[in-house]
C-alpha cells in the first residue's frame, strides 16, 4: 500500500498524443518506472511507451466461457437424466443435442460477464476517488481533449526538484504536483 | 475503397471527400472539444427542447395503451386475444419475432462492424445499441404475456424449486428463454461498458451537482488510465466477439420455435439463416428510422453524416437480397419437396383468404426496398429513406404474420380449419409497444450520452500520434477516408 498522504506525483499536462507519447518514452529511457499516461480515447503507442502489453482479460473470459458451457451442459443433463426425467416422443433421456444450445448461450452469457466484471476487476473500478482527480486541470481535460503523464512519486528515482526540471524539458502546457 | 465519380461537385460540397467521392464520416473541422462539447451538450444542458417534452408525452400517452392492454389481459386472460386453435400462435408471436429482430441491428453495428474494423460505425452506434435494449424490452414482454399466467413466468428459469419442477431442455422453447435472457443480459452489458468514458466525460463536465454525482457513480471513477484504457479495449473487442456469434445464434434460436416443429411452411432449414437476414433488414431500418429525426433535431448532420445513410442503405440491401432468396427458396421447395401440404401452404399462403398479406409483404418488403436501393441518389435521399424505413418495418411485420398465421390456420386436417382475426386488444398491445419503445428512447437521448464521445475521438486526424513538432498538413486528408 503507498503512502496516503503526501505527493502521489507530477503531473504533466500535454496538448497532443505525440508530445505525450515522446515524454513517456524518454521517462521510461530515464529509468522511471511507476508511471501512467491519462489520455481521453485509448492511445496504444503510449501504451507501448509504458510497456504495458499484457492483460489477463482474455484469460478471465476464457475461463468465464468454460465455466459457462460446463454449468449449463452439467445442469440440463442431470435435470434431464436424473432429477426430473421427462419421456418426450421416445427421446433419450441423454438428448445431448438439443443441451448444445443453452450450454452455447451460457457460454457466451458467462464469457461476456467475466470480461466485462474482469475488465473493471483489473482496473480495480470502481473507485470513485484517486489522487489525480485532486489537480484541477485533470478534470478539465483528461477525458476532454488533454494528454496526462503522471511520474508517480513511489518511484524511487523520484525526486520532487529532479522529476519537475525532467518534465519540464517537454513540450507540456503544464507541470502540477498532485498531492494524495 | 473504389474511386467513384462524385454525384455533386466536391469543390462545393464539403462534406464530400475529393479523393474518393464519398461523403465524409465526420465534418470537416472538428476537434477533440467540439465534438465533446457538441455530444456533452445534448445531455448536460438545462434547456431542454420543448420538442422533447412533448415527445415524451405524446409517447407516453401511446405507451398507456399497453399498461390497459395488459391490466385486462391479467384480468380476464388470453382469450380476449385473437388467438384460437388452430391459431394458437397470434400477435404475440409476431410481435415478439418482430422486435426482437429490430434489435439486431443495434448488436451487428456494435459486435460486427467492430470487428470488421468499420470505424463509421462509430457515430450510430451508441444509439444503435440503445435501440437494441429497448426493442428486447418490448420483444421480451409477448412471450411472458403469452404463457397465460405470467405471474408465475420464473418457471421458464431453472431454478430449485419444491415442487421439484424443471425445464424441459428439448423444446425451443426452452432455448428461447436461454438465447433471449442471454442476448439482454449482453446487451445491456456491452452498452454499459461502451458508456463508462463518456460518464467520465459528463462528470468532469457538469455543472449542477446532481448530474455530478450521478454521472460521477456510472462512471465507476472513469479516469482514462492507458492501462485500463488497454484492458478496457481488450474487454470491447472480447464482447464483440462474443456479441457475434450470440446475435447470429438468437435469431436462429427463435427460428427453430418454427422449424423444429412439424408444420407446413415451417418445418424448413433455410428458416436460420433467413431469419437473421431479415432481422437485420429491420434492424437497419429501425436505425434510420430513429437516426434521420435525431440528426435533423439535434443538428447532428455533421457526426451522422450521409455517408452513414448511404452505407446503412447498402447493408439493407445486401440483407433484403438475402431474404428475397429466402422467399424464393421456400417457394422452390414448395414444389420440389413434391410434398402436398407443402405445396398446399404455399397455395393458400399466395391465392388463400389471407393471401393479401402475402402481397403486402411482396411488395413492401422486397418490391420497392430492392428495386430502388440500387440507386445512390435515392440512398442518400434522407426524405425518401425515412419513409422507406417504415414500408421496409412494415414488410418485416407481414412477413412474421405470414409465416405465424398462414401455417397454422389451415392445417393437415381440413375439418380443423379456422381463420385468424385480431381484436382490439391485439392492436392495443402492439400500438402500445412503439410508445413504450419511444418513450425510452426519448429518455435516452436526453440523459445519456448518444453518441460515444471517446470513439468519436479517435476518428478524428488529430488523434493519430505524431512524433513532435512534425507537420501534419498533409496527413489530414489521408486519416479521414
Amino acid at each position: 500500500m503507498p503512502p496516503r498522504e503526501g505527493i502521489y506525483g507530477l503531473l504533466a499536462e500535454f496538448n497532443t498524443p505525440g508530445e505525450l507519447v515522446h515524454a513517456t518514452e524518454q521517462a521510461h529511457q530515464a529509468g522511471y518506472r511507476r508511471m501512467e499516461c491519462y489520455t481521453p480515447y485509448p492511445v496504444e503507442e503510449a501504451a507501448v511507451a509504458l510497456r504495458f502489453h499484457k492483460t489477463r482479460v482474455p484469460l478471465v473470459c476464457l475461463l468465464g466461457g468454460l465455466l459457462g458451457v460446463t454449468t449449463a451442459f452439467l445442469m440440463e443433463t442431470w435435470i434431464a437424466v436424473w432429477s426430473y426425467p421427462l419421456n418426450i416422443a421416445g427421446r433419450p433421456l441423454f438428448s445431448w443435442p438439443a443441451f448444445i444450445i443453452p450450454a452455447y448461450e451460457w457460454t457466451i452469457l458467462f464469457s461476456g460477464l467475466s470480461a466485462a466484471f474482469g475488465m473493471l476487476a483489473l482496473n480495480g473500478l470502481p473507485q470513485l476517488y484517486h489522487p489525480v482527480f485532486n489537480a484541477a486541470n485533470f478534470r478539465n481535460g483528461a477525458t476532454t481533449d488533454k494528454f496526462f503523464l503522471c511520474l508517480e512519486a513511489a518511484d524511487p528515482k523520484f525526486s520532487a526538484g529532479e522529476t519537475r526540471a525532467f518534465l519540464e524539458q517537454f513540450a507540456a502546457v503544464s507541470v502540477v504536483e498532485v498531492d494524495h | 475503397m473504389a474511386t467513384k465519380s462524385p454525384i455533386e461537385d466536391p469543390k462545393l460540397d464539403p462534406m464530400i471527400d475529393p479523393r474518393t467521392g464519398e461523403f465524409a464520416v465526420i465534418a470537416p473541422g472538428h476537434n477533440f472539444k467540439s465534438v465533446t462539447q457538441k455530444i456533452a451538450g445534448i445531455v448536460l444542458t438545462s434547456n431542454t427542447p420543448l420538442g422533447w417534452f412533448a415527445g415524451l408525452t405524446f409517447a407516453g400517452g401511446v405507451a398507456c395503451l399497453v399498461v390497459v392492454a395488459l391490466t385486462w389481459l391479467f384480468l380476464k386472460g388470453v382469450g380476449i386475444w385473437g388467438v384460437t386453435i388452430p391459431g394458437a400462435w397470434g400477435f404475440a408471436i409476431i410481435n415478439f419475432v418482430w422486435w426482437i429482430g429490430i434489435g439486431h441491428a443495434g448488436t451487428l453495428i456494435s459486435a460486427i462492424l467492430l470487428l470488421f474494423k468499420q470505424t463509421w460505425r462509430n457515430s450510430i452506434n451508441r444509439f444503435a445499441e440503445a435501440m437494441t435494449i429497448f426493442a428486447v424490452v418490448c420483444a421480451g414482454m409477448f412471450p411472458l404475456i403469452h404463457v397465460g399466467r405470467p405471474w408465475v413466468s420464473y418457471w421458464l428459469f431453472p431454478y430449485p424449486n419444491t415442487m421439484n419442477v424443471w425445464p424441459q431442455f428439448r423444446s425451443p422453447l426452452a432455448w428461447d428463454v436461454f438465447a433471449v435472457s442471454t442476448y439482454a443480459t449482453i446487451s445491456v452489458v456491452f452498452w454499459y461498458v461502451g458508456m463508462i468514458p463518456d460518464f467520465g466525460t459528463l462528470r468532469d463536465r457538469a455543472t449542477m451537482p446532481l448530474a455530478k454525482y450521478f454521472y460521477g457513480l456510472l462512471s465507476l471513477g472513469w479516469r482514462g488510465s492507458t492501462r485500463h484504457w488497454i484492458r478496457y479495449e481488450t474487454a470491447s473487442l472480447l464482447l464483440a466477439g462474443l456479441s457475434t456469434p450470440l446475435v447470429l445464434s438468437v435469431h436462429t434460436v427463435i427460428s427453430f420455435d418454427f422449424a423444429v416443429a412439424a408444420m407446413a411452411g415451417w418445418h424448413t432449414t433455410i428458416f436460420p439463416p433467413y431469419f437473421v437476414a431479415g432481422a437485420v433488414y429491420s434492424g437497419f431500418a429501425m436505425v434510420i428510422t430513429l437516426a434521420i429525426p435525431i440528426r435533423k433535431f439535434y443538428h447532428l448532420e455533421d457526426l451522422i453524416t450521409l455517408r452513414h445513410l448511404d452505407n446503412m442503405a447498402k447493408v439493407m440491401l445486401a440483407t433484403g437480397s438475402i431474404v428475397a432468396y429466402g422467399y424464393g427458396m421456400e417457394v422452390f421447395m414448395a414444389w420440389y419437396s413434391a410434398s402436398h401440404w407443402e405445396f398446399f401452404m404455399m397455395w393458400n399462403r399466395m391465392f388463400g383468404p389471407m393471401g393479401w398479406a402475402y402481397w403486402i409483404l411482396i411488395l413492401t418488403n422486397l418490391a420497392i426496398p430492392l428495386t430502388t436501393l440500387w440507386s445512390r441518389k435515392l440512398r442518400v435521399n434522407v426524405l425518401y429513406l425515412f419513409l422507406l424505413s417504415f414500408v421496409i418495418n412494415t414488410g418485416m411485420w407481414f412477413e412474421r404474420f405470414v409465416i405465424v398465421v398462414t401455417s397454422l390456420y389451415r392445417d393437415y386436417l381440413p375439418s380443423s380449419w379456422g381463420t385468424y382475426r385480431a381484436t382490439r386488444w391485439d392492436y392495443m398491445t402492439f400500438v402500445g409497444t412503439w410508445g413504450l419503445f419511444t418513450f425510452l428512447f426519448l429518455l435516452f437521448v436526453r440523459f445519456l450520452p448518444m453518441i460515444p464521445m471517446s470513439e468519436i475521438r479517435m476518428m478524428l486526424p488529430q488523434s493519430k500520434v505524431r512524433p513532435p513538432g512534425g507537420s501534419d498538413a498533409e496527413t489530414v486528408i489521408e486519416e479521414t477516408v
